[in-house]
């Protein structure tokens, strides 16, 4: 029978079928960070487990990390002692960390796909809703709860419900200025924060076939926003060649025979999905947010909606009081929204590629006064390709601050934070109400978009400019 | 884990559509390192600042099942949203949507997450915004919520319920197949990743 890929990669892992119960997986990569897991480690301690595949097992530090002296003591004492208790739990049961200062630090789901730990037809999970991005590789990728955590430590492997498959193509290819970005705020406006719930989608068709390995993982990534269960990308050759000789790459014979593997797992000709959803590529323009959830997004080029252009009662009620969070006021044109942050970076938007592209648009200009501008690297590698490229100084000349890698203004765990009435354009997840900062008001952008908007100080695109 | 069987306490009524775990309990409350004492950050900006906030109202002070509107656990995987909800003294929540991974947290924590259609969650509404005494009754035996006259049957797949039923740790349980694990290992692909 025909199967999709996701069926493929799941039935590859299961350890255990019974009647009635759910299906055991085994788990291939288990990322670990200091948010989610003191209280898994704490259980195997009460319990008296060890964790069972320490080998398949890695821990980062990225939430609570200040992006600004980070070989000092963190100054939040109960940051502080979350991040200790991460170096205590992994040198207790055997866990390989990267500490704030190591070359390999960064936000786990930048750390694990630039390692090669991240490979087609592979089980990931993490502590983290996010874990989705690592599906832009082919691989079944997971976001899990601290149960679940201390779960995959003690057994690695987790009992999980039966999945329903769902198909975005973008058909055609993007016209110029149009990103990766883009592509999945529209998805989610187009399908809704509970859309794709209980769903794996596959993200298919020429336009994504034409981006590169991060624009995918930015794609993927953001699956959760649209309330779904993981996002994939069929392995291709921009796949292979984004995976080859990283560290943790097959090498020699084996890279012959995982490439051979990773090519049978695309979904057969004629597989069907439980539910379809089409995009035309050159109908998409740059994307923005004006709610306080990642569905409420427009185009830039429109304007504020009014409560009463949602037909659902439900939907008319969230709009209404989104705008009242968000001080805005319906007709408003997006482009005169004016913002005093800009925060470039996050699991979503904080990559190598992110970077180049809003340094390309920012060269030899000036971030708007008025305006403070944060840029903060995914990860130190990236961090430290960047420099080798030019690219902090690029960010600095124009008046932006070049920070340390870590998760930053995308949540308020660390000192990045927008004070209460303040609004930002932000390359990051999420909109929601307070996440970054309380009292924040959060558009979410494409790093394009970002850099746009920091130089002209209101919602732009570097058409603007 | 604590059994559940039958819970029958007073309900809070939240209409409010899309509330994701950063609402339930934002990130600042996720930095602590132990299991329990989350009920501070249960709502805690609306709780601090909408005098209006249906957990402000003395009349639903009691209440320990919460009646939440549609994609209610969206966003991030932050089990402290189901923690924060049992510290402060929810037994069950029910909507006619929840987020996934929240939904799938509170089940393996005992917070008993049952999906009721719309209409059902508007009339459970209604019963207990006109008499906050209101005595509802998740009965997970029967897979059926009551209160008054309405009865409503909910879906929950057997093994779960099982398993809520028995208060029986998923881990344990799962140890009991160690050797599947051990078999499973023994054939994954030699080319397959290690950490260290």
């Amino acid at each position: 029978m025909a199967r999709t890929m996701a069926e493929k990669v799941w039935e590859e892992h299961v350890v255990r079928r019974a009647d009635g119960e759910p299906d055991l997986l085994y788990i291939d990569l288990h990322l670990v960070h200091e948010v989610t897991s003191p209280q898994a480690f704490e259980g195997l301690r009460l319990a008296g487990r060890p964790v069972r595949r320490p080998d398949l097992t890695i821990a980062t530090e990225d939430h609570n990390v200040p992006t600004e002296n980070i070989l000092g003591p963190i100054a939040d004492k109960v940051s502080r002692t979350q991040i200790d208790t991460l170096r205590k739990n992994a040198s207790d049961f055997g866990v390989r960390l990267f500490p704030m200062g190591d070359l390999d630090q960064g936000i786990v789901h930048v750390v694990g796909p630039q390692l090669g730990l991240t490979q087609p037809g592979m089980t990931v999970v993490c502590g983290d809703s996010h874990t989705s991005t690592h599906g832009a590789f082919g691989a079944l990728a997971f976001g899990i709860g601290t149960s679940q955590v201390e779960h995959v430590l003690a057994t690695q492997t987790l009992p999980m419900p039966p999945f329903k498959t769902m198909a975005v193509t973008v058909d055609g290819s993007l016209p110029e200025g149009v990103t990766a970005k883009d592509i999945i705020l529209a998805v989610i406006a187009e399908i809704g924060t509970g859309g794709g719930q209980g769903y794996v989608i596959e993200y298919r068709g020429q336009a994504v076939r034409e981006l590169s390995m991060e624009a995918r993982m930015t794609i993927c990534n953001m699956s959760i926003e649209a309330g779904a269960r993981a996002g994939m990308i069929a392995p291709d050759e921009t796949t292979f060649d984004y995976v080859q000789g990283r560290p943790h790459a097959p090498r020699g014979a084996d890279w012959d025979a995982a490439v051979e593997h990773w090519k049978s797992l695309r979904t057969d000709e004629g597989a069907a999905f439980d539910k379809e959803v089409v995009l035309d590529a050159a109908e998409l323009s740059p994307f923005v947010t004006w709610g306080t959830n990642p569905g409420q997004g427009a185009q830039l080029d429109s304007a504020v909606p009014a409560p009463e252009d949602f037909a659902d009662p439900a939907e008319h009620a969230a709009a209404e009081k989104a705008l009242a969070y968000m001080d805005l006021d319906a007709g408003t044109r997006l482009r005169d929204i004016e913002v005093d942050t800009v925060f470039l970076g996050s699991c979503t938007n904080g990559r190598i590629e992110d970077l180049r592209a809003a340094a390309e648009v920012i060269k030899g200009r000036k971030v708007a006064d008025g305006v403070r501008m944060l840029v903060v690297p995914g990860s130190m590698r990236v961090k430290e390709q960047a420099n080798a490229e030019g690219l902090g100084e690029v960010f600095t000349a124009a008046g932006a601050e070049w920070r340390e890698a870590g998760c930053s203004m995308c949540l308020g765990m660390n000192p990045d934070q927008l004070q209460p009435g303040e609004r930002s354009a932000s390359t990051s997840n999420r909109n929601f109400e307070g996440r970054q900062g309380k009292g924040g008001r959060t558009h979410l952008v494409s790093p394009l978009v970002a850099a746009a908007t920091a130089v002209r100080g209101t919602l732009s695109s570097p058409a603007d400019l | 884990m604590e059994k559940f069987t039958v819970h029958t306490g007073s309900a809070v009524p939240l209409r409010h559509s899309n509330v994701d775990t950063d609402q339930i309990i934002p990130a600042v409350y996720l930095k602590r390192v132990a299991r329990t004492g989350f009920e501070d950050g249960l709502f805690a900006a609306w709780r601090a600042n909408d005098p209006a906030f249906v957990l402000n109202k003395p009349e639903f002070a009691e209440g320990s099942i919460l009646i939440a509107d549609t994609d209610f656990g969206t966003g991030s995987s932050r089990e402290h949203a189901v923690w924060a909800l049992q510290d402060y003294g929810f037994k069950a929540v029910l909507a006619p949507r929840f987020g996934d991974i929240f939904r799938g947290n509170a089940l393996k924590g005992g917070l008993l997450a049952v999906v009721l259609p719309y209409e059902v969650i508007e009339r459970l509404w209604e019963a207990v915004e006109a008499d906050p005494a209101t005595q509802v009754t998740v009965d997970l035996q029967a897979r059926e919520v009551r209160a008054g006259d309405i009865v409503q049957q909910f879906e929950l797949d057997d093994y779960t319920r099982w398993r809520l039923m028995e208060g029986l740790d998923d881990i344990a349980l799962t140890l009991r197949h160690t050797d599947d694990v051990d078999a499973f290992e023994k054939q994954r692909h030699a080319w397959l990743p290690v950490t260290q």
